[in-house]
């Protein structure tokens, strides 16, 4: 499977778990966790000294995982349909407000067009929605040169470049 | 008004090959109909009965005469020659084809125009008062927050895929003329007891199917926080907007949902996290804004002419005209023009190529070649001199465009109704013609005086008729066009829901209806008193009798 990570195409070295019983027992291997199975078994993960890596829907309150966050080597952002826009949010607070470095990534209903905005609210993985075309894809980060406001990429606003700032 | 400067161009430009590419995609098989939608969307573009929508967005309402050209132009080439200006200071053109939309997009880029989010779950258009900056009432020009709103706005990252439609309306006077209560959010420019000018801050407003008026979250906010305060308000709503259902997704169900005091608590504390971030808005920023907006050379010798008074004496029709289309201004000797759209047997909003060039022209010729549209569908020239007004009459007249009704009963609203939109129930445009052909004395007309109709083909409320003093929704019943009918609705600044008259009526009775309630508004009112007064003094009562007891 290939993802997009920092604009270049790689092969994923995650597996994603949609599902998995709390009671389960611990996959091997990287794999991202849906976050109420790391609830669970918190205590034994972190033991395991591994790469973690979770994933979270936009119904989930950023503030509950922040205190586990420097576990954490990758965020799954999940877009149910692309018109569910909460993780944008999500997005932007983990980078901005909880100074989240690891791999944000999105996952769903992942497409060309809304690439541009994810990335821009911090989000730097894609896994690209199955049937779409992942190199077309990634013509979506140069369409704009310039942008109005301020997110989680750090680009240069306008306002800045019109040196108000 | 506001010019473009390079990085606003390159962003107008990128659009245009983005979504001609998007098109070129979604023709050739690679998008889907449910993928384009929203692209097409976020571009103004809606697939309507006969043939797409094709909405463009007029910042604030404000055009130059270049632009209304241009638009006449698009028209021309594009369309069937005509125009239809919306209740939200837009255009939009009903019969373009699919394909030429990004060439339509090209042109418009040439002249600082676009279709940007003019549709779709984003921040919309935001709108403001048709006289702003040059009403006697204001307390400052709003125009330069809502450019400043404009550009935060525009490809918004985290905002672009919001639960519902977005539309932010700022008013720069007491008197409301932007009808920001009935907007998701209204800000008002007032002034603080230390005499300093900030926003007060309603939330939750709008019409649609279940109508609210705004919320106050917060009293007074300094200037300098205007987005950030703003971005609070949009992180709350996306987050814990209602996402499971489209006819509550909109920001008032939330405000509604959680209290208006709980939803100003999460939004302040959101708030505190980013207030003094990279959005906090220095008095550069604020003046860079503000120098678009600054007042022509206004000649101080206007009102000396004595020709407007001449003439008005000695012509009842110029009189007429000057009675109801003019408003006054600031400037001595100077009346913002108000040109009626609302002719008989015209849809209320519509101009055809060769008016809109008329108005260019005269335009450039009396009003610093500047127009406003209208939350009411008709377009104001700002500038002109008492001593041009009886000249520029004369000239509107030749093209239909010297209609005296504004503010009158054939002053309606309407919105497409189902003669072009596929949401609608009932038609609107049907309507309109009824009610003119039932009232074409104007005596009768400027007898009755103000009075707003405003009307709508179904609940989504484009025609806002919630608000007008008389309301006319169409409704579906069993397969006939009938409409329910509310009164004393005002979107100003006494802002209110209308009431229900009673069951809805079929089509062929509506003027006759109108006709009863105007008779008892006529038998009841105390002097100088305006329909709406009359109505919020005796109530529904009487009306309700004269309509129902005969049938």
């Amino acid at each position: 499977m290939r993802v997009i990570k920092n604009k270049s195409i790689i092969d994923d070295e995650w597996s994603l778990k949609r599902e998995i019983g709390n009671t389960d027992p611990i996959p091997s291997g990287n794999v991202i966790l849906p976050f109420p199975f790391w609830q669970a078994n918190r205590d034994e993960l972190i033991n395991s000294k591994k790469c973690h890596a979770i994933w979270i829907d936009g119904s989930i309150e950023i503030e509950t995982i922040a205190s586990d966050l420097q576990y954490f080597a990758l965020i799954a952002l999940d877009f149910p349909t692309f018109k569910d826009g909460r993780s944008y949010s999500h997005a932007r607070l983990l980078r901005e407000r909880y100074d989240f470095k690891g791999e944000l990534r999105a996952i769903g209903d992942v497409l060309q067009d809304q690439l541009f905005f994810m990335e821009r609210c911090g989000i730097n993985s894609f896994r690209i929605r199955d049937g779409k075309d992942i190199e077309k894809a990634l013509e979506s980060f140069n369409v704009f040169s310039v942008n109005y406001q301020g997110a989680a990429d750090d680009s240069v606003t306008i306002s800045q470049q019109r040196k108000f700032k | 008004m506001y010019k473009y400067d390079n990085y606003d161009q390159t962003i107008v430009n990128e659009r245009v090959e983005q979504f001609r590419d998007q098109t070129r995609r979604y023709l050739a098989g690679d998008l889907s109909d449910d993928e384009y939608r929203p692209l097409r969307l976020m571009n103004g573009l809606y697939i309507q009965t006969h043939a797409p929508m094709l909405r463009v967005a007029i910042p604030y309402g404000l055009l130059s005469s270049e632009q209304l050209r241009m638009l006449a132009h698009i028209s021309r080439k594009y369309d069937k020659s005509y125009g239809h200006f919306s209740t939200r200071q837009n255009i939009q053109f009903n019969w373009p084809a699919l394909e030429t939309v990004p060439d339509i997009l090209a042109d418009l880029a040439t002249v600082e125009m676009h279709a940007i989010q003019t549709s779709g779950n984003c921040i919309r258009n935001t709108t403001s008062d048709q006289f702003a900056g040059i009403s006697k009432d204001e307390i400052e020009d709003p125009r330069p927050y809502c450019e400043i709103i404009r550009q935060w706005s525009t490809f918004h990252p985290e905002f672009s895929f919001l639960p519902r439609k977005f539309k932010i309306a700022v008013s720069g006077s007491k008197g409301d003329r932007a009808a920001a209560m009935v907007h998701d959010i209204g800000l008002y420019l007032v002034n603080n007891e230390k005499g300093e000018t900030g926003f007060k801050v309603f939330v939750g407003g709008g019409l649609g199917r279940t109508p609210h008026i705004g919320k106050c979250i917060r009293n007074f906010l300094e200037k300098k926080y205007l987005l950030s305060y703003i971005e609070a308000i949009l992180r709350v709503y996306n987050k814990f907007g209602r996402r499971d259902n489209i006819y509550k997704a909109r920001i008032k169900i939330l405000v509604n949902d959680v209290g208006q005091e709980e939803f100003g608590k999460q939004v302040e504390q959101e708030w505190l996290h980013i207030k003094e971030g990279i959005l906090k808005l220095g008095q550069k920023e604020i003046d860079h804004a503000k120098s678009f907006f600054t007042s022509p050379m206004y000649s101080k010798d206007a009102i000396d002419d004595d020709s407007f008074e001449k003439a008005r004496t000695a012509n009842e029709d110029f009189k007429n005209w000057a009675t109801r289309n003019l408003y006054s201004h600031k400037a001595p000797g100077y009346r913002a023009v108000i040109i009626s759209l609302k002719a008989p047997g015209i849809a209320p909003g519509d101009a055809t190529d060769e008016q809109m060039d008329f108005i260019s022209d005269l335009s450039d010729e009396y009003s610093y070649g500047e127009i406003v549209v209208t939350h009411d569908q008709n377009l104001v020239l700002p500038n002109v001199k008492q001593g041009d007004l009886f000249a520029l009459w004369e000239k509107l007249k030749t093209k239909n465009l010297a209609t005296s009704n504004i503010g009158l009963l054939t002053d309606m609203i309407c919105c497409p109704g189902l003669d072009f939109c596929s949401l609608a129930n009932a038609g609107s445009i049907p309507i309109a013609k009824q009610i003119n052909e039932k009232f074409n004395d104007l005596d009768y007309l400027h007898d009755i005086g103000d009075l707003k109709i405003k009307m709508s083909g179904c609940m989504n409320a484009c025609g806002h008729h919630h608000v007008g003093h008389i309301g006319i929704l169409g409704v579906d019943k069993k397969g006939q066009e009938f409409y329910q009918l509310t009164l004393g609705g005002s979107s100003e600044s006494d802002a209110c829901l209308g009431d229900r008259l009673g069951p809805a009526i079929p089509k062929i009775d509506v003027a006759n209806v109108i006709a009863k309630l105007l008779d008892v508004y006529v038998k009841l009112r105390e002097e100088d008193e305006r329909f709406l007064d009359t109505y919020r003094r005796v109530g529904i009562a009487p009306f309700k009798e004269n309509v129902y007891a005969s049938h």
